[in-house]
């Protein structure tokens, strides 16, 4: 008996959200007094792998196949299943980032399991299998029963601190029987943006919106960001003007980010960029309209011209560190 | 080519979020009701789109009562040209993928599409779960769709970044803003809508594996804590200090 953990990758490292997972999937087993089992797909390191024993998990499960370095759910389902099988799984784990989002889904429905995405509790065991789950874009949390034998929960990112030890994980090798007509989801290209925290696992961000006035004040969310080592982001209107990537907006219909600490500048907090950022743990607000309803929403808020009040910030960090 | 548009009734995305019946349902008095706009702007909005461009039927399916009925007529006043109603209120991901997946089955569709999630449940669950039960491929979170022939062009997102893949039909597709823009019906599409055909068919025989139990409330917040504009050690000394967040 166990519980299986997904263990995300990308380029051969685990992702923050996957040792949260890991984390997260090796209380459950505690909980249900089974053991931890972390499967990662595609090439990655040993000490990587070994390292997932630092988050609970005792055993790690790798497929090493360069095929799989890219998720195509088809064939992930198929291998997770195999894998659910062999460990006699009674509880599958996965991150809901972006690739559990494609993976975990399918995994449920072959496996006829009740799924639970975005789950920021662990389970009440007490009365059934309750998991609390972000619902109405952070408005709101429902606590899910799930009433099946086997159980799919999808790990909210930026929910759990994370607690490493020194334990290592034993790492088996795991080749199920995959083949090339297998992959009906073919990846002809991949754009990363190399060399910066990726915002959805960033734990300071640092998000700019139309009183930056235009494109050529950018620089001034980027220095601020740069002296906490957050990651930037922006607003719904700064992304649909081009100023920024859509990759960069956050709001109810761009990224939802959890960090720990938020902080808006030029940003009025309309209901639908405030569904995006709700869940994080600290918002400071820096406007110079003191009506801005974004302030209702924030810990700490400064009203002022963001040209004036930001460089002065940013000094004011340099300096501490 | 026939096109299948999943379709969920939401809150509008600015109602009050409350719960009645000790928590256990969502208090819908005096909330307005819209599709859920990643089914609506993206997912039907690029399926018209196609129809128009390449010649397509676009059918509609929801799972649901007879009070999600008005968004369904809003979706064909749209464009939709049939529409298909499940009529049950079961909430389980995998009940209402099962019955999507069933009338899909009987239909044979060349592309279903979906939002990335609805904005109530956020559950991101059903194209995933229809495209395993129908064992078909599926893009999730996909910002951009082309088709030539058979061979579709997916843009999807991942963390920090987007990648390009390539599938051929059928598949099944969640969407996300950049698929297409927002439209607004027009006159002649809402009196269209009235007499396109709405069926309503009974649900399937499929399992229940979740429940809600109750819902909660997000605690209050503290209150906002100002600083002046003059004072930014301030806000520092309290973010590291205070809130421990620096």
């Amino acid at each position: 008996m166990s519980v299986i953990i997904f263990a995300d990758q990308a380029h051969g490292k685990i992702k923050k959200v996957s040792f949260e997972a890991v984390q997260y999937g090796a209380k459950v087993a505690q909980q249900l007094g089974v053991t931890a089992t972390a499967l990662v797909l595609g090439a990655a390191d040993n000490a990587e792998l070994e390292a997932l024993g630092n988050y609970g998990a005792t055993k790690v499960l790798h497929v090493a196949d360069a095929r799989l370095n890219e998720v195509e759910t088809t064939v992930f389902t198929k291998i997770i299943a195999a894998a659910v099988e062999q460990e006699a799984a009674q509880v599958v784990v996965f991150p809901h980032n972006f690739d559990g989002k494609a993976v975990a889904p399918r995994v449920a429905a072959r496996l006829k399991a009740g799924f639970v995405s975005g789950a920021i509790s662990l389970p009440d065991t007490a009365n059934g299998f309750v998991v609390k789950k972000s619902v109405f874009s952070g408005k709101a949390f429902a606590n899910v029963n799930i009433t099946s034998a086997r159980k799919v929960i999808g790990v909210m990112p930026n929910t759990f601190a994370l607690e490493p030890t020194d334990a290592k994980a034993s790492v088996t090798a795991f080749s199920p029987a995959i083949s090339d007509a297998d992959f009906k989801v073919k990846v002809s290209s991949v754009e990363t943006v190399s060399g910066e925290v990726p915002l959805t696992e960033a734990e300071i961000v640092v998000s700019g919106g139309r009183g930056l006035k235009g494109p050529e004040n950018w620089g001034l969310v980027e220095e601020l960001a740069h002296s906490l080592g957050a990651a930037t982001a922006c607003s719904r209107p700064v992304a649909d003007t081009g100023w920024r990537p859509h990759h960069e907006h956050v709001g109810q219909t761009g990224l939802t980010v959890r960090p720990n600490l938020y902080i808006a500048i030029g940003i009025s907090g309309a209901i639908q960029h405030l569904a995006g950022v709700n869940g994080s743990k600290v918002i400071v607000v820096i406007n110079k309209d003191p009506e801005a309803p974004f302030f209702k929403a924030a810990d700490y808020g400064i009203v002022g011209d963001a040209f004036e009040v930001v460089p002065k910030l940013t000094a004011a960090i340099k300096q501490r560190k | 080519m026939k096109i299948l548009v999943c379709i969920s009734k939401t809150p509008d995305t600015t109602a009050k979020i409350a719960f009645t019946d000790n928590n256990t349902k969502f208090n819908e008095a005096g909330v307005q009701f819209i599709i859920n706009p990643y089914d609506e702007w993206y997912a039907l909005v690029r399926a018209l789109e196609l129809k128009e461009t390449l010649g397509a039927t676009v059918h509609l399916i929801t799972v649901g009562g007879a009070d999600t009925e008005p968004v369904i007529r809003k979706a064909l006043a749209l464009g939709g040209d049939e529409a298909y109603r499940i009529n049950t209120d079961s909430q389980d991901s995998f009940y209402i993928a099962s019955q999507i997946a069933e009338h899909a089955r009987k239909q044979g569709y060349d592309l279903i599409f979906t939002g990335k999630e609805t904005i109530d449940y956020n559950g991101a669950a059903i194209g995933g779960m229809v495209a395993e039960l129908l064992e078909l491929p599926y893009v999730s979170i996909a910002a951009k769709f082309d088709l030539n022939g058979t061979e579709a062009t997916i843009r999807r997102e991942i963390e920090g970044g987007e990648e390009v893949v390539k599938v051929t039909l059928p598949v099944v597709v969640s969407c996300q803003k950049g698929m297409a823009e927002q439209r607004i019906p027009g006159m002649r599409g809402i009196m269209a809508a009235r007499t396109k055909p709405l069926a309503v068919v009974e649900p399937v025989a499929a399992d229940t594996l979740t429940t809600v139990s109750s819902f909660e409330l997000p605690p209050a917040k503290a209150g906002v804590k100002m600083i002046s504009a003059d004072n930014v050690e301030e806000l520092v000394k309290l973010l590291h200090d205070e809130a421990k967040v620096i």
